[in-house]
């Protein structure tokens, strides 16, 4: 058994841990103090040697990130933290920033003086009030304070820090659909090339990370590289938030290393609800394909879970047992994707489009076994073939269902509709029969 | 004039805090509209005619901006937004039989306002937060582990203005104009109301806790030059 490592949660039950005082009581902007000692290129070589890769769903090296940055003129160079959290099933960077916004704050700190920027954004999702509360309060607390603004510390070093609230749309998680909602239009990815690291907000310098990851930023610099780097395996490196949610009996944020594997956290959680046993499950989110009953010991790291045919993605893992219709489940994401398209490229709009329409006919039991292979074709004209990796998210719940349920969607053609009820697989009809 | 003198002065005023907010005037857009959503709870042909007239952009380069992000309403919307989550994790988990039931209920179908003006009912997609499921939001606060029975209540106290105390949120509900003002960045004193952390937030911290789990101590570090 590999134990939790609660590092990023590890204070979240302190009533206060969300004020300065409270952050403070445990250590917080300690690793500030440290990190304005360093040379900032010095930094930047900490976290590429504590292997910490992005936690929003790519797991890019975030160090490698950093050190794209040219740092040649006397431009402006940003920072801009993806708080837009949006993935179908993905739970943490919301408690995370409801319970300790000041980790946030001192991650961001830390992270645009490595980069030597003066100008940082957080781009938080407009749907979560009391988030959006807690954010805008530990900003202007870390103003008084002195840990944002003009001299941070004594050391020279001055920054802004701006909170922008998003408008609804999933889109915008996106990193470059967020550099343009962050800039006034609408969301809409850009062709990349230039990455953000050389022409992102305004054209100029941009480091994008995720809220998880610049949040993991000041412990690995209070405890050092090698620390971070002895949890996880040798290429996931680290802790993370595992978001357990579905037909569990303790649906919950767990933090462990990367590499814990599902049967142990279902372990932990209670195991599947009672009477009921696991069907099927995403390990990141809805746009990583479906893994079932056969994945319980992948080691949830980048590297398992896509030689398993996944992605680790963000360790979002909802989790369905045999009440659940597949093909339901399937058709809602399918849905989800349509209506967050963007719009601006082909394969994506038309692709979802048309994917809709014919899982809706599935799921009523109408159609032809040949629409199966329909579907795999709009899979394979989407998939690599998007502006942005909306549509090959897209594509995950689709494929991967008729891979391992191609019986379940054949049954409902024979039967001529869904043979499951609903209320069965509900949390309050369900749980007795 | 669509706006009154006072409210103007007052608009404008906020705008250019807004603006001064941003290295480039067109990104103060997105919380400019919150504002206006803030003024008249929902964004009108007016409110995009100030947004337009103050960052120098046309109507239509606004209103590109507004029909964009589904959280600009385009007309009038009820004081309280209850939204359902019916993405697939909280659908099956009853957000769907949640959705039905309080359309029958309130006698609206989705993104429709109750005669009153009370209640605008939509379905939503994943609000992050799944270990919660099923969830609703009202005014965009979270009401938690929810059943047809428990968000029945709820929209019955809404609409009847009892106190309504989200689950992990202020001690009680705002209404959609002020929490419009909120979104703008302009704060209500209220962060520090509610939970740090939700139950779910923590079983995996009480878990390590009752089992003596805790991250590897650090190596002793050599003292850095």
């Amino acid at each position: 058994m590999i134990p939790l490592t609660p590092v990023l949660t590890a204070h979240w039950d302190e009533p206060d841990i969300f004020t300065l005082a409270g952050y403070q009581r445990s250590g917080g902007y300690q690793a500030l103090r440290q990190a304005l000692t360093l040379p900032p290129a010095e930094i930047i070589q900490m976290i590429k040697d504590s292997g910490l890769r992005g936690r929003g769903g790519a797991g890019f090296p975030a160090g490698m990130k950093w050190g794209f940055i040219p740092q040649g003129d006397d431009g402006p160079r940003y920072l801009v933290v993806n708080a837009d959290e949006s993935e179908p099933g993905t739970c943490k960077d919301t408690p995370l920033l409801l319970a300790s916004p000041h980790s946030l704050i001192e991650g961001a700190v830390i992270t645009s003086y490595a980069i030597r920027a003066e100008r940082a954004f957080v781009y938080v999702r407009g749907e979560v009030l009391h988030v959006i509360r807690r954010l805008q309060h530990a900003i202007h607390e870390a103003y008084q304070a002195g840990f944002l603004g003009h001299d941070i510390l004594g050391s020279g070093y001055h920054l802004e820090l701006v909170l922008h609230t998003g408008a609804g749309a999933y889109i915008c998680g996106e990193e470059t659909a967020l550099l343009d909602s962050l800039e006034g239009y609408r969301g809409q990815p850009r062709l990349k090339p230039p990455f953000p690291a050389v022409a992102g907000l305004y054209a100029r310098p941009t480091v994008i990370n995720n809220v998880e990851s610049i949040a993991s930023v000041p412990p690995i610099v209070a405890n050092g590289a090698d620390w971070f780097a002895s949890l996880g395996t040798e290429k996931s490196t680290g802790f993370g938030i595992f978001s357990l949610s579905g037909h569990i009996t303790t649906p919950g944020q767990y933090e462990g290393p990367l590499g814990i594997t599902l049967r142990e956290l279902l372990d932990l959680a209670g195991g599947i609800r009672a009477g009921h046993k696991l069907k099927f499950w995403t390990p990141g989110g809805s746009s990583t394909p479906l893994l079932t009953d056969e994945h319980l010991d992948v080691p949830l790291d980048f590297e398992s879970v896509g030689a398993a045919g996944s992605m680790l993605g963000t360790r979002a893992l909802q989790i369905f047992d045999e009440t659940t219709c597949v093909v339901r489940a399937v058709l809602r994401w399918t849905e989800f994707y349509q209506h967050e398209s963007c719009g601006k490229c082909t394969p994506c709009r038309e692709g979802t489009y048309w994917m809709v329409k014919v899982l809706a006919r599935l799921e009523r039991g109408e159609g032809t076994e040949d629409e199966l292979d329909k579907l795999l074709d709009i899979c394979s004209n989407i998939l690599g073939r998007a502006f942005c990796a909306l549509g090959d998210g897209a594509v995950s719940p689709v494929a991967s269902s008729i891979q391992y349920f191609r019986d379940e969607y054949i049954e409902h053609l024979k039967g001529g509709g869904c043979p499951f009820d609903p209320a069965a697989a509900t949390l309050f009809g369900g749980a007795e029969h | 004039m669509p706006f009154t003198d006072e409210t103007r002065a007052r608009l404008d005023a906020a705008a250019a805090e807004i603006i001064a907010r941003y290295p480039r005037s067109r990104s103060a857009l997105m919380p400019l509209l919150h504002l206006l959503q803030a003024e008249e709870g929902y964004i009108s042909a007016d409110g995009i005619d100030f947004c337009a007239g103050k960052l120098g952009l046309e109507a239509a380069e606004v209103a590109a901006v507004v029909t964009f992000y589904t959280m600009y309403k385009r007309r009038p919307v009820g004081e309280y937004h209850v939204g359902v989550c019916t993405n697939t994790l909280c659908a099956i988990m009853g957000g769907d039989q949640i959705f039905a039931e309080l359309q029958e209920h309130l006698g609206v179908g989705d993104d429709e306002t109750t005669a009153d003006g009370k209640i605008i009912l939509e379905h939503l997609e994943c609000n992050a937060a799944c270990d919660y499921a099923p969830v609703v939001m009202v005014n965009w606060e979270f009401f938690d582990n929810m059943t047809p029975d428990s968000a029945r209540q709820l929209v019955d106290d809404v609409r009847e203005g009892k106190d309504v105390r989200p689950t992990r949120g202020p001690r009680r509900l705002c209404t959609w104009r002020e929490a419009s003002r909120i979104l703008a960045g302009y704060p209500d004193g209220r962060a520090t109301e509610g939970p740090a952390a939700g139950s779910a937030s923590l079983v995996g911290l009480k878990i390590a806790k009752e089992r003596g789990w805790t991250a590897p101590e650090p190596a002793p570090r050599e003292e850095t030059r």
